[in-house]
């Protein structure tokens, strides 16, 4: 880790604050309408034990959606990656699943199961992210160059054999950069439950709590704590990365 | 004249198409002797890729017959070994793991520690000493096609399949590359087959060349090349090689439709 590395994001962070705080201050903004940074701390404080079991609560749903997300994207995009006539059946169905705002699918999903509000938040955060991952692996295993298969093929190896070896590690690189994009979309899933079908759990309540009682630092602080938690699941994911498919990152030279 | 080892007996087949089916090989033959080296040429289209396919076990003809050693191949053999004009090394291997590939399908009877000198040996012979470690982004083309000819022979293959594997190169580094194949067939006892665009690549490599007619292909002409042994570029300028560069230039216009008459009357 180099200076450049930690310390140009954690610059750009402080002179985003800072330049936030001005903005309001010049502007006289009540924090009705707009909350100061200089207002976020006291709120976070004031609600400490909340944050944190709020914040777990949202955290661990979001990962278990998105490993939820992981393990059928990838299946979906093997068969659909393998398979033309699979291709060509799922393509269409899961395009016009995905267009449907999850927003109109929470209600359903909270009648359908009502009071299962664990099993529904992981549902929702699955369902809004695992589309980006099946396209990913699966153009990423039917554009393999028919010369891979055949150097395996032609001695014998298996269709198993010709994955494992080649066919997944080549996909890793388009696998992680869908995952950054599920990672986030798994998070809007969480809360979007957590808002709109509220159950007193998760970030997403807490956020609705300060709504209801027009504590809009509270509002704030939620939002910046949720950036935060993204930020976290991000960067791990970078590291998955660098660690399985580090060698897709050329030097620069 | 041995036994062949590759013999190919009146093969045809053909793709289905949309448009109904699209024959491209029709009466093809080619014997090859153990330790040959053929190479085949053609038109651009003519179903030559399709008979690396056919000699690998990837394909079955729709008609005719393909021999191996004495056995008719209906599937992949392990006997065998191919490289392409893409180099298609696996970017997150080293260049030894790469070259190692086939060891980890083919059964063995070498250890680890044998598999791995065996490797290195060939990796020495064709000049990569030193960059067993690098990873294949870090090589240059002619390189890493170095590397994909160590892959296709490490597990000492009875048949090299060779498909145009010097066709993307710098005409210096397929010059190179010739000659790197007269150090490995010094070396290593295989037969291979060559698929190429260039006829003097062909001349210089090859002991018989095959010329194919247009699609479907049959075979249309053969030569002996009379060259034996290692050669050096010098011969390619040899009355002898023009001759037969001459004679095989013609024989393409044959097989691409374009008598020498009709040219000659343009």
């Amino acid at each position: 880790m180099t200076w450049q590395k930690v310390g140009v994001p954690i610059l750009a962070m402080a002179i985003f604050l800072a330049l936030w705080e001005l903005l309001v201050w010049a502007n006289g903004w009540p924090n009705y309408k707009m909350a100061s940074p200089s207002d976020l701390w006291p709120a976070f404080w004031k609600f400490r034990e909340l944050f944190f079991v709020m914040g777990w609560d949202t955290l661990w749903r979001t990962v278990v959606g998105l490993m939820l997300a992981v393990v059928v994207g990838v299946g979906l995009g093997m068969v659909m990656g393998f398979s033309r006539v699979m291709r060509d059946a799922l393509y269409p169905l899961l395009v016009g699943f995905n267009a449907i705002p999850k927003a109109t699918v929470v209600p359903i999903v909270a009648l359908m199961f009502v009071g299962q509000h664990d099993f529904n938040t992981i549902l929702i955060a699955f369902m809004i992210s695992f589309f980006p991952i099946a396209v990913s692996v699966s153009i990423g295993l039917s554009t393999l160059e028919p010369e891979y298969r055949d150097i395996l093929r032609s001695l014998g190896a298996s269709q198993i054999t010709v994955f494992w070896k080649i066919a997944l590690p080549k996909t890793l690189p388009e696998f992680f950069g869908a995952l950054k994009v599920a990672v986030t979309l798994a998070f809007i899933g969480t809360n979007l439950m957590e808002i709109v079908s509220p159950h007193g759990r998760g970030l997403g309540a807490l956020f609705d709590s300060g709504k209801t009682n027009s504590d809009y630092p509270l509002m704030f602080a939620v939002l910046i704590a949720l950036a935060f938690l993204g930020i976290v699941l991000y960067y791990i994911v970078v590291a998955l990365e660098k660690t399985f498919a580090g060698w897709a990152e050329r030097s620069p030279t | 004249m041995t036994e062949a080892l590759i013999d190919i007996k009146g093969v045809k087949h053909a793709y289905q198409t949309q448009a109904g089916p699209l024959p491209v090989l029709d009466g093809l033959d080619l014997s090859v002797p153990e330790g040959g080296f053929a190479a085949v040429v053609g038109p651009s289209g003519c179903g030559k890729s399709t008979l690396t396919r056919l000699i690998a076990g990837l394909m079955t003809p729709d008609a005719g017959e393909v021999w191996l050693h004495g056995q008719q191949v209906r599937g992949p053999k392990s006997t065998v070994g191919m490289a392409f004009q893409n180099p298609v090394l696996l970017e997150w291997r080293s260049i030894l793991k790469n070259v190692m590939l086939p060891l980890e399908i083919v059964p063995t009877r070498l250890s680890r520690r044998q598999q791995e000198d065996r490797a290195r040996k060939l990796l020495a012979l064709v000049g990569l000493e030193g960059f067993e470690d690098k990873r294949p982004s870090e090589l240059s083309g002619g390189m890493r096609q170095r590397a994909s000819l160590c892959r296709a022979l490490v597990h000492q293959p009875e048949v090299l399949i060779l498909d145009e594997p010097f066709g993307a190169l710098d005409a210096f580094t397929r010059e190179d590359l010739w000659q790197t194949m007269h150090r490995l067939k010094a070396e290593e006892p295989f037969t291979a087959v060559l698929i190429t665009h260039d006829l003097r690549e062909s001349i210089f490599l090859a002991d018989e060349i095959v010329v194919l007619s247009g699609r479907p292909a049959h075979t249309q002409y053969v030569m002996d090349v009379h060259l034996k042994g290692p050669r050096d570029l010098e011969h390619l300028y040899t009355r002898e090689s023009a001759d037969a560069l001459n004679i095989l230039r013609h024989q393409i216009q044959i097989a691409q439709g374009r008598a020498p008459e009709t040219e000659a009357a343009e």
